[in-house]
C-alpha cells in the first residue's frame, strides 16, 4: 500500500541518520577537541591574550587585518599603554599588526609560510585553536622534535614549550578484523614540567585564544549589545502594527 | 450587525505606527550614511606625518605629502625674517587674519619657530603647487622680486611667509597646516600640540 | 455595507490636492494608486502563506541597498577582494552591519522565496489563468540562483573559490562543447581574477536589473488576473451590484496593514540572526570562507550554500557526471511545467484528494531531506538516501498527470471560507 511505502522511506531516512556517528568517525582524523570556555567580554583576559600574542606569536604570525589603536580601545588600554607594552618600534598606533617575516622566508625556513592569524578563530573555531595549542607532543622523528595531535605533520615548533613543558602522547593499540594493529590516541603525559603548571598553562592558552576570537571579529561584543535594542524596538513596532491591523480588520466580516 | 468605525482610534494607531516606522527608518539610515565617513584606514593614512628637519640647510625647502597634499618646510635665514615687515605694503592680508591656519600663525612670521616655515603648498586660487623662488632679484618672477613663492598657473605671488600679494588671482595666504615640534629636530605635520 | 464604504476617503488639503491634480494631468498617479492598491480587490481569506510575496520584495530592496553600499568599498580583484571584505568588516564605519545585512539577506531571500513557491503548490496558484505569472516567478527564481552563485565568488574565500570551481566545471560535462564552454565562462584556464571581475559585473549590474524588471512583470501578471486564495475560489465570479467581488477587500488599507505586521515579524527574525548569529553556525557564512582562496588546498567538505544543497544532493546521487548534471538541471526546470502537469480541476489542497496530499507532503519532506543530504559527505549510506529522496522528488512531478486526474477531490465552495481575525 502507498502508506507503507511512505513509512519505509521514513525508516530508511532515520536509519541513515542513525548511521551518522559511525560515518563521521570512520572518516578518519582524531576528533579530540577541548572546549576553550573563553569569554570575549572579559577585558582582563583579552589584555593578557594580546600580550601573549605579541610576545610569543607575532614573530612568525601576523594579524594583518587588526589595527592597533582600535584593538587598544576595545581592550580598554590607553594609547600610552599600547605604545609601551604592545607596539614594536617603528609601528604607529594607526598601523596594522604586521610582522617582518616575509612569506618566502617563512616558506623556506618552515616549509610553509606561517599563516596570518586574523581570522583563524572564525575559520577553525576557538575550541580547535585551544586544543591545538595544548596538543604538541614529543616526536623524535621530526625536525622540530614535536608533532601535534590536532594537525599531524605540522611545521610549527612548540613555541610555548618553556611554559607548558614537554609531553608525550600515549597510544593504545588494538587489532582489527583484518589482523592489523590500529593505534589511537589515549592521553598526554607530561614528560618534563614547564614554568606553568597545567592549570596556569590552560589559562594562558585560554587568554590567547580569547584574544584570537576577538581579533576574528572585533565588533562582536558591540554587535550583541546593539542587538538587544534593535529587537526591543522592532517588537514595539510589530505590536503597534498588529494593533493597527486588528483595528482595520474589524471591518472584514 | 455593523459596529461604528472608531476613526479616532484608527487615526491614533495609524499615526503612531507611521511615526514609529519613520523613527525606525531614520535609525536604519544612520549606518548607511555613516559608512561614508573616513574609514579607520583612511584616518590612518591621513595620520600626522613626522619630518626630520635637522639636515635642512638655510634657504632649502623640503616637500612632503600629508593627506594627499604637498607640505613645504622652508629653513629661513635671519635676513629673510628681517625683511618680512617691509613687504606688508604689497600684501593683501599682511596680518594673516583671514587665511586657513592655526592661531599661532596670525602674524608676519606665521610659524612656531620663525626659522622653519611650514606651509601647505596649494595655491589658494585654483590649487596648483607654487614654486619656490627664494632669490631676491629673480627677474623671472618680477622686476623688484624680494623672494617668496610664485604660482606658475596664473601668476599669483606670495612672500617668504606665504602671504599673498595684492592684485593677483589668489585671494588668501597659503594655508598653514596644524603642526608641532615634537623635539627641536622633529616636526609632526597634522596635529597641534595637545592633539597628537 | 461593503467594506470599501467603511474606509471613508478624507478630502485632500488644498495644496496637496492641487499638487496631485497637477501630477495627474501629466502622469497616471491617482489612476495607478487606485487600480493597483486602493481599489485593487484581493480575497479576504489570505492566510500566513500569503505574506511571502511582499517579504520577497522587501528582501530585494534590502539586498539592493546593502549591496550598493558594499560595492562602495569592495574591490573586485583577486589580490584585494578578501582583504576588502575584512576592510569593510573592521575599518569602514558600520561596514560590519552592511556585510551581515547582505549575507543574511541572501539566505533570507531563499527562505522567503521557497515558502512563497510552496504556497503556490498548496493552493494551485500556478493553474490557469496564472501560468504566465508562475513562469515569471520561475524566471525570478533562476535569476536569483544565478545571483547567489555569482555573489558567492566575490568574497574570494576558499569555499568561494572551490564552490565556483566545482559548479563551473559541471558545464564540462556537456558533450562536445563542454570544455570550451567552461573556458568561456571562466575567461581563463582556471577560476581567476578575470572570472571574479566578470561575476562582479553580473552580480552588481546585470542580474539586479533583470530581477527588478522580472518583479514588475510578475506583479503586472498578478494584477491582470487577481490573486488566488487558500480556497482556490475565483472571487471574481461573485460580484456585488457595484461590480466589486463580494469576497474581495481593497489591498489598501487591509493588506498594507496586514503585510506591515509580516514585515515586523520578519525584521525581528532577520535582526536576531544579524546581531546574534550572523554565521548561523556556518550555514549562512561558512567557516572555510574565512580562509582566503587557495588553489592548492581544497576545504575538507565542499558544499554549496544551503539553498542549493537539494539540487547538489541530486547531482551527487547519480553515478555519472553528465547524467547527474542533466538531472540536476531537470530538477530545477520541472517546476516550470507544473501548470501543465497538474490535471486537477481543483486548485487548493483543502479540496484535493489523498493522493495529491501524499505526493505534496512527500515532495516537501524530500526537498528538506535532500537539502540536508547535500551538506553531508557523500558516503554510501547518504548516497543511497539521496537516491531514494530524489526518486520521490521526481515522482511528484512526473506522476502528477496521473494522480491529479484520478484523485478523489472534494466539492469546492462558491464563496471563500473566512473567520474574522
Amino acid at each position: 500500500m502507498r502508506i507503507d511505502r511512505h513509512k519505509k522511506k521514513i525508516l530508511a531516512f532515520v536509519a541513515a541518520l542513525a548511521a551518522l556517528p559511525a560515518v563521521s568517525l570512520a572518516a578518519g582524523g582524531e576528533t579530540h577537541v577541548e572546549k576553550a570556555n573563553n569569554d570575549i567580554h572579559n577585558q582582563a583576559s583579552l589584555q593578557r591574550g594580546a600580550r601573549n600574542f605579541v610576545n610569543y606569536c607575532m614573530g612568525c604570525h601576523a594579524a594583518k587585518y587588526v589595527r592597533y589603536n582600535r584593538m587598544a580601545a576595545d581592550l580598554g588600554l590607553t594609547e600610552k599603554q599600547l605604545t609601551e607594552n604592545l607596539l614594536f618600534s617603528g609601528d604607529s598606533p594607526q598601523s596594522t599588526m604586521t610582522n617582518a617575516l616575509h612569506a618566502d622566508d617563512g616558506k623556506q625556513w618552515f616549509g610553509v609560510a606561517p599563516p596570518d592569524l586574523s581570522l583563524i578563530a572564525r575559520s577553525k573555531g576557538p575550541d580547535y585553536v585551544y586544543t591545538f595549542m595544548k596538543s604538541f607532543y614529543a616526536d623524535p622523528t621530526r625536525g622540530t622534535g614535536v608533532n601535534n595531535l590536532s594537525l599531524p605533520g605540522t611545521a610549527m615548533p612548540h613555541v610555548l614549550w618553556e611554559l607548558q613543558g614537554t609531553q608525550d602522547a600515549v597510544w593504545e593499540g588494538h587489532t582489527d578484523a583484518q589482523g592489523n594493529v590500529q593505534k589511537h590516541f589515549k592521553e598526554f603525559k607530561l614528560a618534563s614540567p614547564g614554568k606553568l603548571n597545567p592549570e596556569e598553562y590552560d589559562a594562558f592558552v585560554r587568554d590567547t585564544v580569547n584574544f584570537l576570537e576577538y581579533i576574528g571579529e572585533p565588533v562582536q561584543a558591540r554587535r550583541q549589545a546593539l542587538g538587544y535594542w534593535v529587537i526591543a524596538f522592532l517588537v514595539f513596532f510589530t505590536l503597534l502594527a498588529y494593533a493597527l491591523k486588528k483595528e482595520y480588520w474589524k471591518d472584514v466580516k | 450587525m455593523t459596529e461604528e468605525v472608531d476613526t479616532g482610534r484608527r487615526h491614533f494607531l495609524t499615526v503612531a505606527t507611521v511615526a514609529t516606522g519613520a523613527v525606525g527608518a531614520a535609525f536604519v539610515a544612520v549606518p548607511f550614511l555613516a559608512s561614508w565617513k573616513p574609514s579607520a584606514r583612511a584616518k590612518a593614512m591621513g595620520a600626522p606625518v613626522e619630518v626630520y628637519n635637522s639636515k635642512l640647510e638655510p634657504v632649502a625647502m623640503l616637500k612632503i605629502e600629508w593627506r594627499g597634499k604637498a607640505v613645504y618646510i622652508v629653513h629661513r635665514t635671519p635676513q629673510m625674517l628681517a625683511q618680512l615687515e617691509a613687504a606688508n605694503a604689497v600684501l593683501r592680508d599682511p596680518g594673516s587674519a583671514e587665511s586657513d591656519q592655526p592661531t599661532f600663525a596670525k602674524n608676519a612670521a606665521r610659524a612656531i619657530k620663525p626659522e622653519y616655515l611650514v606651509l601647505v603648498g596649494v595655491c589658494t586660487h585654483l590649487g596648483c603647487a607654487p614654486l619656490d623662488k627664494f632669490t631676491p632679484g629673480d627677474v623671472t618672477v618680477s622686476a623688484d622680486w624680494q623672494g617668496g613663492f610664485f604660482c606658475p598657473c596664473h601668476g599669483s605671488k606670495f612672500d617668504m611667509s606665504g602671504r599673498v600679494f595684492k592684485n593677483v588671482p589668489a585671494p588668501l595666504n597659503l594655508p598653514v597646516p596644524p603642526y608641532q615640534f615634537v623635539t627641536d629636530t622633529r616636526i609632526l605635520i597634522g596635529a597641534e600640540k595637545g592633539n597628537a | 455595507m461593503s467594506t470599501a464604504d467603511k474606509v471613508a476617503a478624507k478630502p485632500g488639503s488644498g495644496r496637496l490636492a492641487s499638487l496631485t491634480a497637477w501630477i495627474d494631468e501629466r502622469f497616471p498617479l491617482t489612476t495607478l494608486w487606485k487600480s493597483q492598491v486602493s481599489e485593487y480587490y484581493a480575497p479576504k481569506n489570505m492566510n500566513f502563506w500569503y505574506f511571502f510575496g511582499s517579504l520577497a520584495m522587501l528582501v530585494l530592496v534590502i539586498q539592493i541597498l546593502s549591496g550598493l553600499f558594499l560595492t562602495m568599498s569592495y574591490k573586485p580583484s583577486s589580490a584585494e577582494a578578501f582583504g576588502s571584505v575584512e576592510y569593510i568588516m573592521r575599518d569602514v564605519e558600520w561596514g560590519w552591519l552592511l556585510r551581515y545585512i547582505h549575507s543574511t539577506g541572501a539566505s533570507a531571500f531563499f527562505i522567503v522565496v521557497y515558502l512563497h513557491m510552496f504556497r503556490a503548490l498548496l493552493y494551485g496558484s500556478y493553474q490557469k489563468p496564472r501560468e504566465l505569472l508562475w513562469i515569471f516567478g520561475m524566471l525570478i527564481y533562476f535569476a536569483l540562483m544565478a545571483e547567489g552563485f555569482f555573489g558567492y565568488l566575490l568574497p574570494w574565500g576558499n569555499m568561494s573559490y572551490w564552490g565556483a570551481q566545482v559548479i563551473v566545471s559541471l558545464f564540462g560535462a556537456i558533450p562536445v562543447v563542454g570544455d570550451s564552454l567552461t573556458e568561456w565562462i571562466r575567461g581563463d584556464f582556471y577560476i581567476s581574477d578575470v572570472t571574479l571581475n566578470r561575476f562582479f559585473a553580473l552580480h552588481v549590474v546585470a542580474i539586479p536589473f533583470a530581477l527588478v524588471f522580472l518583479t514588475i512583470a510578475h506583479l503586472m501578471a498578478l494584477h491582470e488576473v487577481g490573486s488566488n486564495n487558500p480556497d482556490g475560489v475565483d472571487i471574481k465570479k461573485v460580484k456585488g451590484p457595484d461590480g466589486i467581488p463580494l469576497d474581495g477587500i481593497p489591498f489598501h488599507p487591509y493588506y498594507t496593514v496586514k503585510d506591515l505586521v509580516g514585515v515586523g515579524v520578519f525584521l525581528i527574525l532577520f535582526s536576531l540572526v544579524i546581531f546574534f548569529a550572523p554565521t548561523m553556525g556556518g550555514y549562512f557564512l561558512e567557516n572555510a570562507n574565512f580562509d582566503p582562496a587557495n588553489a592548492l588546498q581544497t576545504p575538507p567538505h565542499i558544499a554549496p550554500v544551503w539553498y542549493f544543497t537539494p539540487y547538489y544532493a541530486i547531482l551527487r546521487a547519480v553515478p555519472s557526471k553528465p547524467l547527474g548534471a542533466a538531472l540536476m538541471g531537470v530538477a530545477v526546470v520541472l517546476f516550470v511545467f507544473l501548470p501543465w502537469l497538474d490535471r486537477g480541476k481543483v486548485k487548493s489542497i483543502r479540496y484535493r484528494g489523498p493522493l495529491f496530499k501524499f505526493f505534496l507532503y512527500s515532495f516537501a519532506i524530500s526537498f528538506l531531506a535532500l537539502g540536508y543530504l547535500g551538506m553531508q559527505p557523500p558516503t554510501p549510506a547518504f548516497t543511497m538516501a539521496s537516491r531514494v529522496f530524489a526518486t520521490v522528488y521526481f515522482a511528484f512531478f512526473l506522476l502528477m498527470p496521473w494522480y491529479t486526474s484520478v484523485d478523489k477531490t472534494k466539492p469546492v465552495p462558491s464563496r471563500v471560507t473566512y473567520h474574522a481575525h
